[in-house]
């Protein structure tokens, strides 16, 4: 470098930009060689490489830092987004990107106050999310066939386990060694819980059906592994049943919320997993005692009652002895009886017999018979007797039976008759009498008013040709005249009447 | 009675079941025949619960992983 070369800037001298970039890394890291920041964990990045990268800033700036992958390792508390920290590093430079950054040493919470008020934020979240609700917690298997224990593979821990479970109950035990503390605790207590979950139930790496996540002791920095976000869901999610058991019993990391039991140390944690098994020794021994006993006692109170019934059960002997008594009696008595029965029903036969002998029936047929023809022979006479009887009535009503009474009434009627047709005469007679009296007396009034009365007392009467003429014509017209006087009638010309001799009646002439 | 079969029976099942027994027993309320029915059923559930006890063997292996932090296998783990 010529420091006296003249030019236009004057005597600046010129760098190339890596020479500028190198000045500025030296003076940097010349300066800042170690320092302390203090300020809030930002974005924080974990590439697979290892190692860890973040930004540290407060209100007004960012500076970037790197952790490397030894240095992340060691951390007890890994930095988190949000955390207020310490840290404490050398400033370098980036010439590639222009840029700087601190290369961290150590990186740790601000003090007890950050930390926790961190916890407290993450564990208001869970729980408003219901990962630590009772309802969640599962049962833990009485015996544990398997126990996995995800701790570390060295230490008091997980001796303390096996001692207490030797002391208790053996059983078979799978260890999942993890880290227990720094950076890569958290993950690989996540990753042996999950891991146990997905073994299947007796296959090659056979399944536990109860985990223990065990910690001994230690600061809250030693723990923070286990209140780390992916170890709390982690146990959440844990389908096998969980004992939680970190640190001392004062301690309470995030993972003893969210699992289905806390126990305050490893040793509990033990004593949780499995019962003793002398007890249970004890239990079914007793069990079995008693059941016998049970038992025993069943069968002696039955026999007892067996007994007691036996004795009130009357011998068969005696119960039979009345009643075969009776029997032999009443068979000897039976062959006597019948032989008496027998005897008494041939008497009545023989009784019976005795008097049925054909003559008996003989003269019963003989009385009989008598009876018969004695009835046969008193049947005519009665009939002819009763014949007679029958005439003579017949004759006695035959002799009332004479012809003089109708003669009597016959004669009467003729007597009847006769005075009758005399009264019938004499009133014929009278009657004619009276008539003819009445007839004459009629014919004198008649003739009294007949016009030939007036005959007497000069009057005529004249007819033409039979007929009373009365007018002058007529007279004219007539062939002939007749004059009727009282004396009798004149002709006068005419043909002479065949008989005029006596003048026709008059129409109205005798009223008979 | 319960109709698990005693094979298929957990040990917390047995020993509840046996002690369900055995009370039943004791109150003797059951007629003889099936009090003869309780007492075998009681002594095979005995005989699965001591069975179960029996096998108190204490077996711890370590899960072996890979770079990846991947199960690979199981060691025996001694001395602890």
């Amino acid at each position: 470098m010529d420091l006296i070369d003249e030019g236009p800037d004057g005597n600046t001298p010129e760098f190339s930009v890596s020479e500028l970039a190198g000045a500025v890394k030296r003076t940097i890291e010349g300066e800042f060689s170690y320092v302390r920041v203090r300020g809030e964990v930002g974005r924080v990045s974990r590439p697979r490489s290892g190692h860890v990268y973040l930004d540290l800033k407060d209100d007004r700036a960012v500076i970037s830092a790197v952790m490397w992958k030894g240095v992340a390792a060691r951390l007890d508390t890994p930095p988190e987004e949000g955390m207020e920290v310490i840290a404490t590093g050398k400033m370098t430079t980036f010439p590639g990107q222009s840029k700087y950054q601190i290369v961290l040493d150590d990186i740790r919470p601000a003090g007890m106050g950050a930390l926790m008020a961190m916890l407290e934020k993450r564990k208001a979240a869970l729980q408003a999310e219901g990962l630590f609700a009772p309802e969640r917690k599962q049962r833990l298997p009485y015996l544990p066939e398997i126990i996995g224990v995800v701790t570390s593979p060295s230490g008091a821990v997980i001796r303390d386990i096996l001692h207490r479970l030797r002391d208790r109950f053996p059983r078979k035990v799978l260890i999942w060694p993890v880290a227990v503390q720094g950076q890569s605790c958290a993950p690989e207590v996540a990753r042996a819980i999950e891991g146990f979950n997905r073994m299947t139930p007796g296959g090659a790496l056979p399944r536990p059906d109860l985990l223990i996540v065990a910690r001994g002791g230690g600061s809250v920095e030693d723990l923070w592994g286990f209140n780390e976000e992916i170890v709390a869901r982690a146990a959440a999610a844990s389908e096998i049943p969980l004992i939680s058991a970190v640190g001392h019993e004062t301690d309470t990391t995030l993972i003893d919320y969210v699992s289905d039991r806390r126990a305050p140390t490893p040793t509990a944690a033990a004593e949780l997993a499995v019962p003793v098994r002398l007890d249970l020794l004890g239990f079914v021994g007793d069990m079995g005692a008693r059941m016998t006993r049970a038992m025993g006692q069943r069968i002696e109170a039955r026999g007892q009652r067996l007994r007691d019934v036996a004795r009130a059960l009357p011998r068969a002997e005696e119960l039979l002895t009345g009643p075969r008594q009776r029997l032999d009696v009443t068979g000897d008595r039976l062959p006597q009886g019948l032989r008496r029965l027998v005897d008494r029903q041939r008497l009545r036969l023989s009784e019976g017999a005795g008097s049925l002998r054909p003559s008996v029936l003989v003269r019963a047929v003989n009385v009989e018979r008598g009876r018969l023809t004695d009835r046969a022979a008193r049947l005519a006479p009665a009939l002819d007797r009763l014949a007679v009887q029958k005439r003579d009535r017949l004759g006695a009503v035959a002799a009332r039976l004479s012809p003089r009474p109708i003669r009597r009434e016959v004669a009467a009627g003729q007597e009847r008759l006769a005075n009758l047709s005399k009264r019938l005469d004499a009133a014929q007679t009278q009657r004619v009498g009276d008539l003819a009296k009445r007839l004459d007396a009629l014919g004198r009034l008649a003739e009294t008013l007949s016009y030939k009365a007036t005959l007497d007392r000069g009057y005529a009467v004249v007819r033409g040709d039979g007929h009373v003429v009365t007018t002058k014509a007529g007279a004219e017209a007539a062939s002939g005249l007749e004059i009727e006087f009282k004396d009798g009638t004149l002709r006068l010309g005419g043909t002479a009447p065949k008989k005029a001799t006596k003048p026709k009646p008059p129409e109205q002439g005798s009223l008979f | 009675m319960s109709e698990t079969p005693v094979d298929e029976m957990s040990f917390e099942q047995a020993m509840a079941e046996l002690e369900r027994v055995v009370g039943a027993l004791e109150r003797g309320d059951v007629a003889l025949e099936e009090s003869i029915k309780l007492y075998e059923r009681g002594a095979e559930l005995r005989k699965r619960c001591e069975a179960k006890l029996k096998e108190a063997e204490e077996k711890v292996h370590a899960i072996t992983l890979d770079a990846e932090g991947n199960p690979t296998g199981t060691k025996p783990v001694e001395g602890l």
